[in-house]
């Protein structure tokens, strides 16, 4: 999928997250979250399944992380990027 | 004779504050406190160094200790709870000393054993006379009780009295009387009193937090201690606000005659005194304007010193007499251990304040809190630190399950009441389970080598030691 516009989903509320997706060169993934040390890896690993499913290797990313679990993340990530795609 | 003289200024010079003294605070303004700052302010100006800071709280407001700490003025702390703000710099290493934690109870009872010795008492006081009676009940900036205040007053070298209400001698209902205060200075403003309300005061709307305030008044009815002469102590925090709410309501569909409410009291306790939940009310802080206001004029609500409410070295304290208290925690282990001191990155956040005299104290002490906070698990291996002893604390409830410290024997009874009840009782290491099966298991966090503060115990013990927050 291409990434064709600036899109954003979620919220900054506890336990969720704010997702940016927007065109780019290559696949940059940039984290701030209030987990970092506790859960860096599982987070990014979440974002790249989505990547992969989506068939997205042209996206900047930007997830500012409140705590969200995974799923959520997943569901986040999705939506940003589906409307950045142009799919929703 | 008069005490009262012109300016802060004039009393640290008279007091003789010098190096390496120990000056003290309480913090019945709370956030809204100016005493802390007015004081400090001064002895910066003077080039006096190496002072240490003993203050029954530190709250954000006295965010200039950070610069303090920077310049060498400020080289210890010793408090009850410490907000996150100076927490933070404390946390990143920043004070030249080790922080010294205490809880309430234990603060007065060291001043008054003679193992923690403070040189000048600065005593925020809404009102007083020039000779130095003084209370908090009324005054412009009146906060209520000044129960932490009393220690300080009774030990420390020379007493200072800082007030913005300066009334003719002698002053009617006075709290601390003259005989301890050498020193009496007029201010324009001790402290803003919209600032006694930080914090949470309000009743939970959040589902989760009324779920777990309904579990916890199961386990107090299915205790047995909810009868006539039940005594009562819960925190502001909203969900043990609204573990009040329920309990009220079984006290006045049961007609129960409770004996005391305890505590910091809030507007909420006022309310249960009044509908005659309760024969009167002990208060060693007022957390909100409607407490402060009942002090005053309701002779059963009736102000106690930190000693006397938790302390360990009178014949006695009014913990002691406690049924059942209501407590959070940031983090429980699986041997029942609190942490109330540190966020879930290590950082200084709060305090023991009451928690850990209330939990020795009360006959049945149970933590109220959510069993996941934005993707953390409350239940963890060990405490990051240990505010309050797994053996003191005998009920851990969440919105998933409840957890019963059974290794007290007495606690085996209540166990299967609660189960008898349906309500959901779990192991304490299952209750982990289930939180990391929807967080997943955190990463420990990294610390580093250097102690930056002690946590002693309501005796005067080593509790436990808080290091530096690695990679700052």
């Amino acid at each position: 999928m291409e990434i064709k516009k600036t899109a954003t989903a979620g919220t900054l509320e506890s336990s969720d997250a704010y997702v940016v997706a927007e065109p780019f060169d290559t696949l940059e993934v940039d984290l701030t979250s209030v987990v970092y040390e506790q859960f860096k890896d599982e987070i990014i690993s979440q974002v790249k399944a989505v990547t992969d499913a989506l068939g997205v290797s042209k996206a900047k990313i930007t997830i500012n992380d409140r705590g969200a679990v995974d799923c959520v993340i997943r569901a986040r990530v999705e939506t940003a990027l589906k409307r950045a795609g142009g799919e929703m | 004779m008069s005490k009262l003289i012109s300016s802060i200024k004039e009393a640290v010079e008279l007091c003789g504050i010098r190096d390496g003294m120990t000056v003290s605070f309480h913090h019945h303004m709370r956030n809204g406190d100016k005493v802390l700052n007015m004081v400090m302010e001064v002895i910066a100006e003077k080039g006096i160094k190496d002072i240490t800071v003993n203050a029954s709280s530190i709250f954000d407001c006295h965010e200039p200790l950070i610069g303090y700490m920077k310049d060498g003025v400020v080289t210890g702390i010793e408090c009850g709870y410490m907000g996150a703000k100076v927490g933070r710099a404390v946390s990143r290493g920043m004070l030249k000393n080790p922080a010294v934690f205490r809880t309430h109870g234990g603060r007065a009872s060291d001043m008054i054993k003679g193992t923690s010795h403070v040189d000048v008492a600065f005593v925020a006081a809404p009102s007083a006379d020039c000779m130095g009676n003084c209370t908090g009940k009324y005054g412009k900036s009146a906060c209520g009780s000044m129960g932490y205040a009393f220690a300080d007053a009774q030990t420390a070298d020379k007493v200072v009295v800082i007030t913005d209400n300066l009334r003719p001698y002698p002053l009617s209902g006075f709290s601390i009387p003259e005989v301890y205060v050498d020193y009496v200075v007029e201010v324009d403003e001790i402290g803003d009193p919209k600032g006694i309300v930080s914090g949470t005061t309000q009743i939970t709307r959040d589902p989760v937090g009324l779920r777990i305030a309904q579990y916890a008044a199961e386990v107090i009815e299915a205790s047995g201690l909810l009868k006539d002469g039940f005594s009562f102590q819960t925190g502001a925090g909203g969900a043990t606000l609204a573990a009040a709410k329920y309990v009220k309501e079984k006290m006045l569909a049961g007609g129960i005659k409770g004996s005391f409410g305890m505590g910091g009291i809030t507007g909420y306790m006022v309310d249960m005194l009044n509908e005659g939940c309760f024969e009167s009310l002990i208060d060693v802080q007022c957390f909100d304007l409607k407490a402060i206001e009942s002090i005053n004029n309701d002779p059963r609500h009736m102000e106690v010193s930190a000693e006397q409410y938790a302390g360990v070295s009178g014949r006695s304290a009014a913990v002691d007499s406690l049924d059942v208290v209501l407590l959070g925690a940031t983090q429980v282990d699986t041997d029942f251990n609190v942490n109330v001191h540190t966020d879930s990155n290590g950082y200084i956040m709060g305090g023991s304040g009451g928690h850990s005299d209330t939990a020795a104290g009360a006959k049945l002490a149970i933590i109220l809190a959510p069993l996941v906070r934005a993707r953390l698990p409350l239940i963890t291996d060990r405490c990051h630190c240990i505010s309050t002893p797994g053996s003191t604390v005998d009920v851990v409830v969440t919105q998933r399950g409840i957890a019963v410290n059974t290794s007290i024997e007495k606690n085996r009874q209540l166990e299967e009441a609660l189960k008898a009840k349906g309500l959901p009782v779990v192991d304490i290491k299952e209750l982990k389970a289930i939180g990391e099966k929807i967080t997943g298991v955190p990463k420990p966090i990294k610390q580093g080598d250097k102690v930056i503060a002690k946590v002693l115990y309501r005796d005067g013990t080593l509790l436990d030691e808080i290091h530096q927050v690695a990679g700052e």
